[in-house]
């Protein structure tokens, strides 16, 4: 069973994922493939979908305002496609919820927060390895960075231009 | 130089201390090796032959001397005494110990340091001109802009776990003295034709095992566009850059397979669509780090001494080391010296802690503080007064480090090779002490002159062979040291890769090779002046081929 981590901490995943071959329900909270997700659009779903990190985030725009939930694919922690896939859907205006699935470790959340992600899925392998409180301790760790335009974490150039407004320099 | 705000300071230290508790981590089994390894890559830690490695960055070289007294403190207390310098114009310490290595870092920021990025599938060390805000003809020193790009490559959350690593370099002066042509990005600050300062950006150059002379990706770009223009040129790599082979993930390999048109039309999509503003600097942090670079205030110096030129007559081995070693700068009266790291017989790039000491305290004296370390592995005192040249030299002798041969045939560059690194098929150390020491007579180098022989000791190409006017690449061939040699390349504006000679060499034949190489192209030049790249461009690879091969026919 993947372990399910956010912000607030582990919690029961709400969300099923459907394999290539399941039968398609016709209620409930489902992850989809990406190449089932035409069919799945008209049944009566909660509906997510999974995209892989070798796919164009574009190409899920038209389905946007379908869409609770963009599951995307981390095939090992070290393939980084996934943060500019995460900030592309949601620079694209993609306002669900976006799910890292794969094995990140507990380093990479923060940059996955920042990155636009709300949520990872983690196979037992790492959940078991990195506990919860390994997780928790992640965000803020570093608690300025240096670029802009980030989700979560703030940045020291905005930060330096406030200092200076606030001493009078600005 | 940059100085440290406290939010540079608290981002130093706060990763100091994620780092400390990672290697916790690591000890306690709650990250595995292979999880563990990209972690301590990304804060410089490699692990070698026969020991951990720490590469520190110094950002484009820049050092003042209290940072290099604890770099000397380092070596002293967690080493053997002294350090490597690279060229990527960082220092490695061959000999820590991973429980030492939080201690160290500590020591470090306390410095205003940090080894963040200096390996990695990340954005490596920002490389610059060793004479920047020193040559005349410069339209604006590249650090201002070397140090935007440090801070917005540090951590950066989207582009620190790339298909491979990614290597900038700046230069603010027309004459490439930072190899931009060779680096996943070259940035190039030019004056347009409305004589607005911008910048020429080059992408998709690089060496390794399939070397790559840069092409250009923007002919003008704005210096507000700075950051998301190069944000763009990074997400299009980071999405699309092949991750199936770790020898074709660098982003030479997209631009090529992509075709530089096609790879632009993306890159310029993505600057064109991106919420720009959200990423731009705010205005004033530009100017607020050009503040930090602004020239020093140099007293008025007569341009040529009485006693300066006094003591060129009285000691020639000062003359040469003034012709040689000195480089005019913009402000009358001074010049910028370079300490060469490559005497005879010596491991190119390293200083022992009393070496680097001394360094400190000369730069402190006759220098304004300021040290560059140079991606030739030498280190050069930018501001000095003429008048003071003497003093310096007196002071480089003591320590061993007065060679007259910057750009001179033993001016070699060499990666660590096999007797580090574990990555190597070959020594390339004992390769340029041989050459060293054959050269050594430095009449006879003078007779030479202008020539850079670059060494590495296995394909990634770290001591730059291809773009050495003769390189030199260590290969394993069935168990025995092979080395090839190249001839031709070049690595300024007029960047080329070197032309394979043929089938390599053995080891102990390398310095007869070199020799013969050199003692060709004495025989072939028109006039003391035609250096041997002006040669070889002349005459082409024949005549080297016959010298090199004829008699094993």
């Amino acid at each position: 069973m993947p372990q399910l981590i956010d912000r607030l901490g582990t919690a029961k995943d709400p969300w099923v994922t459907l394999g290539a071959e399941d039968v398609l329900p016709d209620s409930g909270a489902m992850i989809v493939p990406l190449e089932r997700l035409a069919e799945a659009l008209d049944a009566g779903l909660e509906l997510g979908v999974h995209l892989p990190n070798d796919t164009d985030p574009a190409g899920l725009k038209p389905y946007f305002d379908r869409l609770s939930l963009i599951s995307v694919g981390f095939p090992s922690f070290s393939d980084g496609r996934g943060f500019s896939i995460g900030h592309c859907l949601r620079e694209f205006g993609f306002q669900g919820r976006l799910r890292a699935t794969g094995p990140v470790i507990s380093d990479q959340f923060d940059y996955l927060l920042a990155c636009g992600f709300d949520e990872v899925s983690l196979p037992d392998s790492i959940a078991e390895r990195q506990p919860l409180e390994h997780w928790a301790a992640t965000p803020g760790r570093i608690s300025l960075g240096y670029q802009r335009g980030l989700a979560g974490r703030g940045s020291i150039l905005d930060a330096r231009r406030a200092a200076s407004y606030a001493a009078g320099r600005g | 130089m940059y100085r440290y705000d406290e939010f540079d300071h608290r981002f130093v230290n706060e990763r100091v201390a994620e780092f400390r508790d990672q290697v916790e981590r690591r000890l306690t089994g709650a990250l595995n090796e292979a999880e563990f390894k990209p972690l301590r890559l990304m804060n410089g830690l490699y692990l070698q032959l026969h020991a951990y490695m720490l590469r520190v960055a110094v950002p484009y070289g820049t050092l003042d001397s209290r940072q290099m007294r604890m770099l000397a403190h380092i070596a002293e207390t967690w080493d053997k005494g002294y350090g490597h310098f690279t060229t990527r114009q960082n220092i490695q310490f061959n000999w820590p110990r991973l429980k030492d290595v939080p201690d160290i870092l500590e020591a470090l920021a306390s410095v205003e340091m940090h080894a963040i990025q200096t390996s990695g599938n990340c954005i490596r060390n920002i490389t610059s001109d060793p004479y920047s805000g020193v040559a005349p003809e410069e339209i604006e020193d590249p650090r201002i802009t070397a140090e935007m790009l440090r801070q917005w490559s540090s951590l950066h959350p989207e582009f620190t776990y790339l298909g491979r690593k990614f290597k900038f370099a700046v230069t603010g002066s027309e004459h490439d003295r930072a190899a931009i042509k060779v680096h996943d990005i070259g940035i190039q600050i030019i004056r347009n034709e409305a004589g607005e300062v911008g910048y020429r950006v080059l992408v998709g150059g690089g060496l390794g095992r399939t070397p790559m002379i840069g092409k250009e990706l923007r002919a003008f770009l704005p210096k507000a566009d700075l950051l998301p223009y190069v944000e763009a040129a990074l997400r299009v790599y980071n999405l699309h850059g092949r991750r199936d082979n770790k020898y074709k993930a660098r982003i030479k390999i997209l631009v090529h397979e992509t075709g530089i048109d096609e790879f632009r039309a993306q890159v310029e999509h993505e600057f064109a669509t991106m919420d720009r503003a959200a990423v731009t600097a705010p205005e004033g942090e530009m100017e607020r780090i050009a503040a930090y670079f602004a020239p020093p205030e140099l007293a008025t110096k007569p341009p040529a001494p009485v006693e300066f030129e006094r003591m060129q007559k009285l000691d020639p081995d000062f003359a040469q080391w003034v012709e040689r070693n000195t480089y005019a700068h913009r402000v009358p009266g001074y010049a910028a010296a370079t300490i060469s790291l490559k005497p005879i017989g010596g491991a190119p790039g390293d200083a022992t802690a009393e070496q680097m000491r001394v360094m400190a305290d000369l730069a402190e004296t006759y220098s304004v503080d300021a040290m560059r370390v140079t991606h030739e592995q030498n280190i050069v005192l930018p501001h000095v007064a003429i008048g003071d040249l003497y003093k310096l030299y007196r002071g480089l002798a003591s320590i061993g480090l007065d060679m007259p041969n910057k750009g001179l045939v033993t001016d070699i560059i060499a990666c660590p090779g096999l007797d580090y690194c574990a990555l190597a098929t070959a020594r390339s150390i004992p390769v340029a002490q041989a050459i060293s020491n054959r050269f050594a007579d430095n009449k006879r180098q003078r007779e030479i002159g202008p020539l850079s022989i670059k060494i590495s000791g296995c394909i990634n190409a770290c001591g730059h062979h291809h773009i050495g006017h003769i390189g030199i690449l260590g290969l394993d061939k069935a168990g025995v040291e092979s080395y090839q040699i190249t001839l031709g390349g070049e690595s300024t504006e007029d960047a080329r890769l070197g032309d394979r000679t043929g089938p390599g060499f053995g080891y102990d034949e390398v310095p007869g090779v070199v020799e013969k190489i050199i003692d060709t192209y004495l025989d072939l030049r028109e006039g003391q002046r035609e250096t041997f790249f002006q040669t070889y461009r002349r005459v082409g690879m024949e005549p080297f081929k016959e010298a090199l091969y004829a008699t094993a026919d």
